[in-house]
């Protein structure tokens, strides 16, 4: 099963950097959120998956998932959640401004 | 009383909400940030002549016993740097009270302000790997914001690649942190690094390092700089301070620790790798800083340059190179902020970048003037100057580890710094005026105050090396033995 999900982990991988080098700006920030997605799911394997019940206490229940990466990767998605809704509306911004979604025109100086 | 320890964060993130609701008292967010970073100087110093007596002390969160819970600890190095940052921030706000404009200060400038240097604080405290990065994230957030603020095309075009850069090394982190939690299975730092020396650095453990390695590298400008020169130099003057005197630093710090803590094992092949960057570093950074006209782009390569220099004391980790790396931070900071103080006011007063425009400006401003002369030979490293006791101590511990290349790199370099600043000052201010005297800006007090203090700090440094020595050498030793840090944080 980990093999599986790491596996997954490297499929979100690498379209998420073919996204970052592309030349459109929406694209690119697709390519942020996939590359968040497979770290989540990375933290999620290292923890090892499902050697027991979901964390929550109960009566005549010993063995139970380690709860630790799921802090993590709920603090993980909120703070990424925040940055990508962030990112959206400066592209937004930045697009509206200088007339252009195009990575490569938007490089500076000569283009002022 | 340990208590204290979270303060520096804890009161600049209260501030930043406070201001949330009096938006429009400008006034009053102006002095609370003054004075809350003025009170954090203060908590830290008491704190700092504490840690001297009593060992590095800790404060868990809600009183559980370290590997389980997150904790704060406070030793020398990282007091030291978060005393640096409050002095840099106080400057930085005194600075911008006069230039940053009323229309920033409205929304929200000081909130931000007071976030950024709560995520500093924080990052530079934690005892916790995942705290550091939610730390990091705090300070990344805020520095996305206020390179933002204000809405220009040029820096909205830089804000854009400066986010996407910091998302990617933000993911590198994650990455590492959970490849190290699945071979280790503890994120508390002490325990991460007791457990690394119970199983021995494994190949795994290396390439984990690696890992980490990129992330800070990333955020620190090693190597990894090539978003450093766009998007520092697009920043309003008291920002470009701000971030060219804390930003990189933080990274610095986190490879500080990372390597000293949990990685010292195999130094054959991660201090060798540093070593190597901070070469080419100081190479592409000499480079940088000699090819532009444009000034604020001299002054982000010399930023380049100061971190290639702190790494080598890293990279060749005797107990001098650690005191001349720890020195030099702590100058770097402050100079730093200075020379894009300096900077940036040249750019206002002659509404140009380029230092082929520039000429003269000594007759118009002499204080000025004086001060970027003695910036200059302070990052050159003169004598009587803070810069000075750091590169002497530096070249000692590379003379001392044998590693005559990068002993050579880093003096040469700070010829580059030398000939790139007298560059400026001999195109700036020398030569025929070109500002007569009707057509003067007008420099404000609050301009120039802010810019004394820190060169008096830096001339005070210096003179004063004797006096810091006490807690330098202590941070450097509890650097070099890390098994002081785990027994204050798991066995007291």
């Amino acid at each position: 099963m980990e093999i599986l999900i790491i596996i997954l982990g490297g499929v979100l991988f690498a379209p998420a950097i073919y996204n970052l080098l592309q030349k459109q700006l929406l694209r690119i920030i697709i390519g942020t959120v996939l590359l968040s997605h497979g770290a989540h799911l990375l933290i999620l394997t290292m923890g090892k998956l499902k050697t027991g019940q979901p964390p929550i206490l109960m009566d005549g229940i010993t063995e139970y998932t380690d709860p630790l990466p799921q802090a993590l990767i709920l603090t993980s998605i909120v703070i990424s959640f925040g940055i990508t809704s962030l990112l959206l509306v400066l592209a937004y911004r930045t697009t509206r401004e200088n007339n252009t979604d195009n990575m490569e025109q938007l490089r500076g100086k000569s283009n002022e | 009383m340990n208590n204290m320890i979270v303060l520096p964060m804890a009161i600049p993130v209260l501030a930043g909400i406070l201001f949330i609701f009096f938006r429009n008292n400008i006034y009053l967010q102006r002095w609370i940030s003054l004075f809350v970073m003025v009170a954090n100087i203060g908590i830290v110093a008491y704190l700092l002549n504490r840690v001297q007596t009593e060992g590095v002390l800790r404060l868990d969160f809600g009183g559980w016993e370290p590997p389980f819970g997150i904790l704060f600890v406070a030793d020398s190095f990282s007091l030291i740097l978060v005393m640096t940052t409050s002095i840099v921030a106080a400057i930085c706000l005194l600075y911008s009270f006069s230039s940053i404009g009323k229309a920033r200060e409205n929304m929200f400038f000081y909130s931000f302000v007071n976030f950024l240097v709560a995520g500093v604080n924080g990052s530079f405290l934690t005892g916790d790997l995942f705290n550091l990065y939610v730390c990091f994230e705090i300070m990344l957030l805020a520095s996305y914001v206020l390179i933002a603020l204000g809405g220009k095309k040029a820096q909205l075009r830089e804000s854009i690649k400066y986010v996407i850069i910091n998302v990617l090394s933000s993911w590198f982190f994650l990455v590492a942190i959970a490849f190290l939690y699945g071979s280790v299975g503890t994120l508390n730092m002490a325990h991460i690094s007791e457990r690394i020396s119970e199983s021995g650095q494994t190949p795994l453990l290396t390439v984990i390092s690696i890992v980490f390695l990129t992330v800070f590298a990333l955020k620190a400008g090693l190597l990894l700089y090539f978003w450093l020169p766009g998007s520092y130099s697009v920043a309003p003057t008291a920002v470009a301070a701000l971030f060219g005197g804390l930003l990189t630093k933080v990274g610095i710090y986190a490879m500080f620790r990372v390597f000293t803590l949990f990685f010292y094992h195999e130094p054959s092949i991660t201090h060798t790798f540093i070593g190597v960057l901070a070469a080419l570093t100081l190479i592409g950074g000499s480079i940088g800083a000699v090819a532009y006209k444009d000034i604020r782009l001299i002054v982000t390569y010399n930023v380049v340059i100061a971190v290639g220099f702190i790494l080598v004391g890293l990279a060749v980790a005797t107990p001098e190179a650690m005191e001349g790396s720890i020195y030099y931070l702590i100058h770097d900071m402050i100079v730093k902020s200075l020379l894009f103080l300096l900077a940036g006011t040249m750019i206002t007063v002659t509404g140009t970048t380029k230092i082929d425009e520039m000429s003269g400006l000594i007759r118009n401003y002499p204080l000025m003037g004086w001060m970027f002369f003695i910036v200059m030979l302070s990052l050159a490293g003169i004598p009587p100057l803070s810069g000075f006791i750091g590169k002497v101590l530096v070249g000692e511990g590379a003379v001392n580890a044998g590693s005559y290349i990068l002993l050579a790199l880093a003096f040469l370099s700070s010829i580059f710094v030398l000939y790139s600043l007298l560059r400026v000052f001999l195109q700036c201010f020398w030569g025929e005026t070109i500002i007569s005297t009707e057509d003067e800006v007008p420099v404000k007090k609050g301009w120039m105050i802010p810019c004394a203090i820190l060169t008096i700090a830096t001339i005070g440094i210096g003179l004063g090396a004797e006096s810091l020595y006490l807690y330098v050498s202590d941070a450097a030793n509890t650097l070099l033995n890390p098994q002081i840090y785990i027994d204050a944080v798991l066995y007291e």
